[in-house]
């Protein structure tokens, strides 16, 4: 037995020597990944080619009209031949959930796709290193070289080429987020002319700014300190969680070749370190699963490569379990994680609202509000008025041409509404209307009332809104 | 950064150990040092730049001569400005014009009731129906003292009106005020009698009331057949407005209703309008202007939408 004060100093060495170990990356180097080809690098770059839409998708038309369109100052929202109001916000709302639970139920099930593979962050930050390499060399050793190499023509040249590029790439980055929100062919005659609106402008300079300190100078930074998502992401997994990961029960001991030959008695790990030198946020996945880690299998792609040349099974580092690594059982399935049915779930209620919403989106947005001060007025024959504002929204493409009438309370007069209402498309027509019943045909203090517009000119649509009929007693 | 060292036995430390816990001598990562600075800088800036240490007797003024007074009159100058084209043509139209047109009526509505508020709502209550029993008229329903066509209500708001029914305590016995009383509100409901349409001529009440007992808006006298009261159809109060009048500075019980002038201006230049003649003629200099003729119009379209305008 060793007495407590001893072994509490044990314990601390026992951290020390633990803490000694970690690597910290906080920037001090600079992460030059070498680029090797393999399944994951092909599927990287086609999760990369996702955001071509993002840079194209503001020149398509649709109806000779742009057709998606973040239209702002007239609060609106083209999406080809659908036009959404703010009035149906509710339905942006199940988008938003929609992705957020889409993102929570992938990394459950297969870690941190998002971010390996979409993630703007790492896809804009492999554009720019893979232009850094091709210029200044794609290893440490490289690139240590360029950089102590003395000022030269040809140095000053690749430098300014590469700031040059990343700086176009920045500015096509804002310029592109700019023209979701107005027309984009007019949005660059604006800019070259240099008659764009403020916003516009302040749109092209923080994200100019943003994407090239970011993508530039922060890269792999920007993951391990700045992003909420990463730690979120890492929270959602479990056992079941397929994520990229050593096999350390077959590839330890580590040891490297022997004369070309693998050594007896060591694992299947020839510690040729391939899989640090491609991780783009350089960590050593051999230590295990870290925050570090984007999950996007360029360790895979690169330790399979090396397997391959040492005529070994590939799939030392893979994706895999925790519970194949340690329990050597495969994950369970996904039908039987409760967790990823339940985000199945959700993501079902939320994309069928969204479905549902934009089946059923209403071609109008009426509503009747009654006076409430006062409630209602004696006029000089006795008979009780209520007042009434009705708004009414032409949602659809077209004006319209509106007759009102009332329903429900027998004996009720409308009063105000006899003309036709022309509503411009895209406009709110505000009218005033007064509703007469007999004193004596006021019988209770609430009657129900019922607003009807019928529209003349077009399609038989049927706009109700149920309202009230205040009377005394 | 890159002089961080990660292993605690190749740094140094400050000498201080909690049970084998020993500080290091790690310095914060350079990115948190000079943000630390940029932000005292920041502080040092805004400090130079707008008003930051008070002192006894105000504070410093700062290099860009911020204050909150200044923010808000800029913010007043940008909705004025949005207003503007509204405010301008308003001037050019009359309270009728604004009536017939949509779009200016329906500003006049949304931007008008502050001024209501402030000018008329603490007598009228504030969607034209004063408190009950408090004898200000009401205004949403369709019974006008003087009348309810737009150019009225323009006028009434203008030149004032004042009620002028004579205290008839001296000229009534107690057994003919008791029996008005009762004709009046016979009346009101449609249950009048014969022997109280007579008693009413021959007090000459008719002569204001009219001989059909509908009132006359030329002078003010309300309709007496209809179920609005002007003041109260309580038998006590009736009493009171028949033996005591309205207005009359002969007795001292009498009731007040005076509707204030809001711009005797416009009041002398409408009379003058309506005989043809120019106004400048009529101007004696004393003509008060609480409101102008432009918040005159829009009072007078915002009082004439509540739901009596004829």
């Amino acid at each position: 037995m060793t007495d407590p004060e001893n072994k509490s100093s044990i314990s601390t060495i026992d951290i020390y020597e633990d803490v000694s170990d970690w690597d910290v990356n906080a920037g001090g180097n600079k992460v030059v990944a070498k680029r090797m080809t393999g399944r994951f690098r092909n599927l990287k770059w086609f999760g990369m080619s996702v955001w071509l839409i993002y840079f194209l998708g503001p020149y398509v038309r649709w109806d000779g009209q742009q057709a998606v369109l973040f239209d702002i100052p007239n609060r609106q929202f083209h999406f080809f031949n659908v036009t959404v109001y703010p009035q149906d916000i509710w339905m942006l709302s199940l988008t938003l959930l929609f992705f957020a639970i889409l993102l929570a139920a992938v990394t459950s099930i297969a870690g941190r796709v998002f971010c390996g593979y979409f993630c703007f962050q790492t896809v804009w930050t492999d554009v720019y290193t893979w232009i850094e390499t091709r210029l200044e060399g794609d290893t440490p050793q490289k690139a240590m070289k360029f950089k102590s190499a003395p000022l030269s023509a040809e140095k000053i040249g690749r430098i300014t080429l590469k700031h040059s590029l990343w700086l176009i790439i920045a500015m096509l980055t804002g310029l592109s987020f700019a023209a979701w929100f107005t027309d984009a062919f007019q949005l660059w005659k604006d800019y070259f002319t240099l008659q764009a609106a403020m916003p516009a402008w302040i749109v092209l300079a923080m994200f100019t700014a943003g994407t090239y300190v970011f993508a530039g100078f922060m890269r792999e930074q920007v993951c391990f300190w700045l992003c909420p998502y990463a730690r979120l992401q890492s929270v959602m997994y479990d056992q079941d969680t397929l994520l990229p990961a050593y096999d350390a029960e077959r590839g330890e001991p580590r040891g490297k070749l022997k004369k070309g030959q693998l050594d007896s008695g060591k694992g299947s790990c020839i510690d040729c370190r391939m899989c640090v030198a491609v991780c783009p946020t350089g960590i050593d996945i051999r230590k295990g699963q870290q925050e570090g880690c984007i999950t996007c299998g360029m360790c895979i792609d690169a330790c399979d490569t090396i397997m391959e040349k040492t005529n070994q099974p590939k799939g030392l580092v893979r994706y895999a379990s925790y519970k194949e690594l340690h329990h050597n059982h495969d994950s369970a399935p996904v039908f039987k994680r409760p967790r990823v049915m339940i985000y199945g779930l959700i993501l079902m209620i939320s994309f069928g609202g969204v479905v549902y919403g934009f089946m059923n989106l209403s071609p109008t947005e009426f509503h009747v509000v009654p006076e409430r001060q006062p409630l209602f007025v004696q006029l000089s024959d006795g008979s009780i008025q209520n007042k009434y504002t009705l708004r009414l929204l032409n949602k659809t493409q077209h004006p319209i041409e509106v007759q009102y009438r009332i329903s429900g309370l027998e004996g009720a007069t409308l009063h105000g509404l006899d003309d036709l209402v022309h509503i411009e498309p895209g406009r709110i027509n505000q009218l005033t209307a007064f509703v007469r019943v007999e004193e004596d045909a006021v019988n209770q203090a609430i009657s129900p009332l019922v607003f009807t517009a019928d529209v003349i000119n077009g399609p038989d649509i049927q706009i109700r809104y149920e309202s009230m009929f205040m009377g005394p007693n | 950064m890159s002089d961080n060292k990660n292993n605690p036995n190749e740094v140094s430390d400050t000498g201080h150990e909690w049970d084998g816990i020993r500080e290091l001598e790690n310095p914060p990562p350079r990115w948190w040092t000079i943000s630390l600075y940029l932000s005292g800088l920041f502080v040092l800036v805004y400090f130079i730049l707008y008003p930051s240490i008070p002192l006894v007797t105000g504070s410093t003024k700062g290099l860009l001569g911020w204050t909150q007074i200044k923010e808000y009159h800029r913010g007043l100058e940008e909705i004025q400005a949005v207003r503007a084209p509204f405010e301008d043509r308003l001037a050019e139209m009359t309270a009728q014009e604004i009536l017939e047109d949509d779009e200016m009526r329906n500003y006049v509505i949304a931007s008008t009731r502050v001024l209501y508020g402030d000018n008329c709502a603490a007598c009228h209550g504030v969607g034209g129906q004063p408190v009950p029993g408090s004898g200000y008229p009401i205004l949403n329903n369709d019974d006008w003292l003087f009348g309810g066509t737009i150019d009225k209500i323009v006028e009434t708001l203008a030149g004032g009106r004042a009620g002028m029914m004579p205290a008839h305590a001296n000229l009534l016995t107690e057994e003919e005020t008791d029996k008005l009383v009762k004709f009046v509100i016979d009346a009101s409901n449609g249950e009048a009698t014969e022997a109280g349409w007579k008693l009413y001529n021959e007090k000459g009440c008719f002569a204001c009331h009219g001989a059909d007992g509908k009132g006359n808006q030329m002078l003010g006298a309300p309709n007496l057949t209809d179920r609005i009261w002007r003041f109260s159809g309580e038998p006590d109060e009736v009493r009171r407005t028949i033996m005591h009048g309205v207005n009359d500075a002969s007795d001292p019980r009498t009731r007040i209703a005076i509707m204030p002038a809001f711009n005797e201006r416009l009041a002398v230049k409408l009379e003058a309008e309506e005989f043809g003649d120019d106004p400048e003629d009529y101007f004696d200099g004393t003509e008060t202007e609480r409101l102008t003729e432009t918040e005159i119009k829009k009072l007078a379209v915002f009082v004439h939408q509540f739901g009596g305008g004829q």
